[in-house]
């Protein structure tokens, strides 16, 4: 017996070339869905840029466009676990709303009168830490209604969309709130906001290092195992692609400046000569999707929340017949909705300095075009996080894309919907064509 | 072997209905270590759901279930596999999506210490079990979904032997096989047998059944029509307490011309 094992995992080291660009992908074993989608976004913004005579992928329109993108993105990381396990999630909007308005309502007056004035120190983490916590509570509620008492999904958020808004209302007596504190504001990117050229470099390093860390490190542990390998140069390949990547936006976040007035301001305050230029780097709310994304794709991948979350879609009863407790892992892809919903809400009072009645409003259906997009499937089981995120950037590229050449936002939507029908469609064409390679 | 041994496992007096319909009516039956008892009767007799509440995929309305002479509570598929009770289901219940070690593993994960899942390990340990069951098996890194039929009764017959089960459930194990791969899970059953493991084996085919077992039990629209031991029945007296549900001592000359056609 052990024989026959012995040789053919012997036999299986050898992978079969296909021809063809399609085969060279292959070995290189890139999503071949995900580097679709990377195509599609370059040919989105340099098409752009053409329309725009060379303005459009000016450093700083680039970044103004990655922090828009930044608050859908983040939530679209965990409308893909939503999803992927069969479910929906309607009520992102309304819980943006009222974590935002939590937030500001926190910072203007409640803190305040719980004895927390404008001085003590670290008062917009408390802030936050409580917005966070408002927002894991309502998704929980949720979560629970929908995985122990059978109430559908739809139905559920639905209402959430619907009664969570309302709450918005009452505890904003239907007025705006102003008067953030001042670090909070951070949140929102801008000049302050980001993190400057000396870190973004230090970021870009990392990265790139990491990128080749990680394909070492995945090398060898196949080796260890006598597992089939990747060819050598499609790592080499991947290492200089991701690294170089990774560089390179380090070098265009930094080619982005302060408005020269406030670099001026800065300079004459410390004693520097006027003129000064000063990188922005990456804007702070880039960042933290950049963490929501490398975090939630671990949780999807790394970890057995994930690894349950991906079987329940794939098979509920398998799932359920494996010893998982199902009810459980959909209670927390709730829970992280209401973190995840927490988290953009406040990038979205930052970047307003305001919670407005209507902070959040629409973002379901941003954030699940987003995902589905990015390849996440309504039937269960198929999406990918990193999918979902470049998602978000090509359906915010266009319509950012469409602002600036001057289509005004009803053309815009009209641009949005038939891209969403679009990409939808070309991926089950693509699937019935059987070439896919899902995984 | 066997016969002398006392039950790895005893089910009395089982029910189970659904809405009207009495699947399972007042079942006891047993199993003795490295013994199978083949378990047969026509579609929608209550086989697989009474092999269900052994293996804690459905609780039954009344019944008692013993674990080596112990009363034991199965309810949910946790406890059964606590227990050592692995089941092959009929439908597989293979998650499409996933590939075969994220299967075989699947609520039972490989992590490094950190608590990550060891892909690598389960892969490593699922090329081993393969091999011993179906040495041509390459697509370890697939969904299962694109696998053949065959392939994928081969990582739910995995998934059920890699655990040390001391019992285990074979809910129609080689129905989507052709004849190479059916040997290959007739010797299996063999090799299980003798190292003193308790099969219940689901099958339509009589042949296997008779081939492989000590005793057979049979079942009638959800009752047991009785358990034989095979050297003491033919395939015909099988065959009418299938179809006939009547015990061999109750069988007629005439219902044997009948069931001859
Ligand atoms: N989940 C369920 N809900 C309602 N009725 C069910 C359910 N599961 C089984 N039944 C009914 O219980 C009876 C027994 O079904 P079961 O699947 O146990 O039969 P079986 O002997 O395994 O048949 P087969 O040989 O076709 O697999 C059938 O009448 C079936 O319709
Ligand atoms: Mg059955």
């Amino acid at each position: 017996m052990a024989n026959v094992a012995d040789a053919a995992q012997g036999q299986d080291v050898q992978v079969v070339p296909r021809p063809g660009l399609r085969g060279l992908l292959a070995q290189t074993e890139i999503d071949l869905r995900l580097f679709g989608m990377l195509a599609a976004l370059a040919i989105i913004l340099v098409g752009f840029n053409l329309i725009s005579g060379g303005t459009f992928l000016r450093p700083v329109n680039m970044v103004t466009l990655g922090v828009q993108a930044a608050g859908i993105a983040i939530i679209s990381t965990g409308m893909v676990l939503v999803i992927v396990s069969r479910n929906i999630d309607l009520s992102v909007g309304s819980l943006v709303g009222i974590v935002a308005m939590v937030y500001a309502e926190l910072m203007a007056n409640w803190l305040t009168s719980l004895g927390i004035g404008i001085d003590f120190p670290f008062r917009w983490a408390i802030a936050l830490a409580i917005g966070i916590a408002v927002g894991a509570g309502f998704g929980a509620l949720q979560g629970f209604i929908i995985a122990y008492i059978g109430v559908p999904s739809f139905i559920v958020t639905l209402g959430g969309l619907l009664s969570i808004r309302g709450l918005v209302w009452y505890l904003s007596n239907g007025a705006a709130v102003t008067g953030l504190d001042p670090t909070f504001q951070l949140f929102g990117g801008g000049a302050q906001g980001s993190i400057g050229g000396t870190l973004t470099w230090a970021v870009g390093l990392v990265g790139s290092l990491a990128v080749v860390g990680l394909l070492f490190n995945n090398r060898r542990r196949r080796r260890q195992y006598g597992f089939p390998l990747r060819p050598m140069w499609a790592e080499v390949t991947l290492a200089v692609a991701g690294s170089g990547a990774i560089l390179g936006l380090s070098a265009f976040a930094n080619a982005n400046y302060w408005p020269q007035g406030l670099a001026d301001q800065y300079a004459a305050a410390h004693g520097l000569p006027a003129g000064l230029q000063i990188s922005t780097g990456f804007p702070d709310p880039l960042m933290i999707l950049l963490g929501v994304t490398l975090l939630v794709t671990w949780l999807g991948t790394r970890r057995r929340f994930g690894r349950y979350v991906y079987a329940y879609g794939g098979n509920p009863d398998a799932a359920a017949l494996a010893g998982i407790n199902t009810r459980l892992t959909i209670l927390k892809t709730y829970v992280l909705m209401g973190v995840l919903c927490a988290i953009s809400a406040a990038i979205a009072v930052a970047r307003l300095n305001a919670a407005t009645l209507d902070v959040g409003q629409s973002y379901e259906l941003y954030v699940i075009a987003a995902a589905v997009v990015g390849g996440t499937s309504f039937a269960g089981g198929i999406g990918t996080i990193p999918g979902a995120v470049l998602g978000a950037f090509v359906m915010q590229s266009l319509a950012y894309g469409l602002a600036y050449i001057g289509v005004d936002s009803p053309g815009q939507n009209v641009a949005a919907g038939v891209v969403l029908i679009l990409a939808v469609g070309l991926d089950s064409w693509n699937r019935r064509r059987g070439t896919r390679t899902p995984r | 072997m066997g016969t002398s041994s006392a039950p790895v496992v005893e089910m009395r007096n089982v029910r189970v209905s659904f809405g009207g319909v009495r699947a399972v009516d007042d079942v006891t039956i047993d199993l003795r270590p490295g013994e199978v008892v083949g378990l047969v009767g026509g579609n929608g007799a209550g086989k697989s759901t009474l092999m269900k509440v052994l293996s804690g995929a459905q609780g039954p309305d009344s019944g008692e279930i013993r674990v080596n002479g112990q009363p034991a509570s199965i309810s949910n598929p946790r406890d059964a596999k606590r227990l050592g009770i692995e089941t092959i289901y009929q439908t597989l219940a293979l998650a499409d999506n996933l590939d075969a070690p994220g299967n075989l593993f699947l609520g039972r994960e490989l992590t490094t210490p950190i608590g990550q899942i060891n892909d690598a390990a389960m892969e490593d340990q699922t090329r081993k079990v393969m091999g011993r069951l179906n040495p041509h098996f390459k697509a370890f890194r697939k969904p299962v979904v694109s696998l053949s039929g065959g392939q994928r009764q081969a990582v739910a017959i995995a998934r059920a032997i890699y655990f040390n089960a001391r019992i285990i459930i074979m809910d129609e194990p080689t129905a989507a096989l052709g004849p190479g791969e059916t040997a290959q899970v007739r010797n299996l059953i063999k090799q299980l047998k003798n190292e003193g493991i308790g099969i219940f084996l689901v099958s339509h085919d009589i042949h296997d059944v008779f081939d492989l077992s000590e005793r057979i039990s049979v079942m009638y629209h959800g009752r047991l029509v009785g358990t034989v031991n095979k050297d003491d029945v033919t395939t015909d007296e099988i065959l009418g307490m299938i179809i006939l549900g009547k015990p061999p001592t109750k069988l007629t000359e005439k219902d044997i011309a009948e069931l001859k056609g």
